[in-house]
This record gives structure tokens, sequence and C-alpha cells, in this order.
């Protein structure tokens, strides 16, 4: 499953007290539980449950996915720029595996 | 005059006109409670006090031609100080397996209390915003959703 990798958009350069947007998306199944394969048997779920957003090591965006949530989750917010730094990002599955990705931000 | 208007109805009357007024009372009930567990569900986490319809921008297509991939945004007017933000914003949908479908967890410092995501309907349906701000009060707003393809499976 490490050839899951997410995909992030954070702009590089942003003027003080500017509302960002970023935008990330990831491939995974998302697998409801209710879903069945080609032979009828029900895929087990297994789905990403939560989604975190840290700035210079504070948290400060979190999201808890659900079963409908769709597959490669897509999910957007803002944050405003107040100094440089960087953003990690984490998604963790219900098997416990994390993917996570870093991203630099330079404010002027 | 007014008792001999009473006397002409009879017992029979007077019994189906009692049905009938406790059926009409009963019935709604009924179908609120088989119908939403959105609301049940709002009502769970609100801890039975409610919340207050209110302004939000919740965006959803009004009609979706693939229930598996509906895109749902939100905007929240908030001042986003350090005494007043919102906390915490669910998605809430009533046709689904299960009514939860998101919980995001905002800070004062992003700057506006947005999101955007996409989810699964399975069916037609309402699609429910629930709101906490810091101090404990709920807000909500909801938009409905018509399916035309669902988009949960099995």
């Amino acid at each position: 499953m490490s050839s899951i990798k997410p995909r992030v958009k954070v702009p590089k350069e942003v003027s003080i007290d500017e509302i960002v947007e970023i935008k990330t998306l990831i491939r995974h199944p998302m697998h409801s539980g209710r879903m069945k394969d080609a032979d009828g048997q029900t895929i087990p779920r297994q789905i990403i449950n939560s989604f975190s957003a840290k700035f210079n090591g504070k948290e400060v965006f979190q999201m808890n996915l659900e079963p409908s949530i769709s597959t490669n989750p897509y999910i957007v917010f803002q944050y405003k720029a107040k100094e440089s730094g960087k953003f990690d990002f984490e998604w963790i599955d219900d098997t416990g595996e994390i993917y996570s990705i870093s991203k630099e931000m330079i404010v002027s | 005059m007014n008792l001999k208007k009473l006397r002409k109805i009879s017992r029979r009357n007077a019994l189906l006109l009692i049905a009938g007024f406790t059926g009409t009372a009963i019935l709604p009930s009924i179908s609120f409670a088989q119908a939403n567990q959105a609301l049940d569900r709002i009502n769970e986490i609100t801890k039975g006090l409610g919340a207050i319809e209110s302004d939000i921008w919740l965006d959803l297509p009004e009609i979706a031609e693939n229930g598996n991939q509906v895109q749902v945004s939100f905007d929240i007017d908030s001042p986003l100080t350090e005494s007043d933000y919102i906390k915490t914003v669910y998605i809430l949908a009533d046709g689904n397996p299960s009514p939860n479908v998101a919980k995001f967890s905002f800070t004062p410092e992003m700057g506006s209390c947005s999101a955007t995501t996409r989810m699964r309907l399975s069916k037609t349906q309402n699609v429910y915003l629930l709101a906490e701000n810091n101090n404990g009060q709920f807000l909500m707003t909801n938009a409905k959703v018509k399916v035309t393809i669902g988009g949960c499976g099995g």
C-alpha cells in the first residue's frame, strides 16, 4: 500500500495575511464495506478515516472521514498565511497505515 | 339550541371523530421518526438542544447524475478569533446507510471556515450541515440533492 501517493497543492510564495487555498487528493479505493466484488463477495471496509494538516508542528485542520466519502478523497480547505513554514499532511487508513507529505510555504 | 346540536352527533360518529383526531396527531411523528436519521443524529450531537436554522453557504448540485462523486462545499461566516470561532462542522445525509459523512475540526488560524470534499449519495435525499462554535452553540442548514444513479454499491 506504500504505492499510494498523496498530492497536495500549496502556493509556494504568498503575501502576509493572504488566505490561501490548499487542495489535497489521495488515491484510495475507500471500500465502504457495502460493495461487492465480481464474485459477489463483500469487500471488507477499508477507508481513510482521518486527515490532518499541521503548520510548523501545530494542528490547524482535521477531518474525520466516514464510508460516505468518495473514492480518492479530495479535500480543500483554506489557511491564513502569517509566517513562513512547513505544512505536514497526514492521512490515516483503517489498517493504521499513515500516508504523509510535507510542503514548504514562504510568506513575505 | 346547543344541546340539540350536540345530541345530533351519534355515539358511532363520536368514536370515529376521536379516532380521526388521534390518527392525524400520531401519524406525522411516526413518519418523522422513520425518515430522518440525520435529524436524529443532530439531536444526538446537540444533546437535545437542537440547532438554529442559519444562513450558511452550502453548495451542492441540485441534480447529481452520479451519486459516487458529489461535490459539497460550505462557507460559514465567523469572526474566527480565539473567543469566537466555528469549532466543528458535521456533514450528515438522511438517505445513506449511515447518516455520518464527515466531521471537520477547525481552528481560528484558518482565515475562513470553509472546505470542499466529495461524497457518495445512495439516493435522492437531504444533506445537512451542522456547525458548532466554541461556545457550544449549534447552527444548521440543509439542501436537497436529486440523485440519478446511486453511489453506495451493493
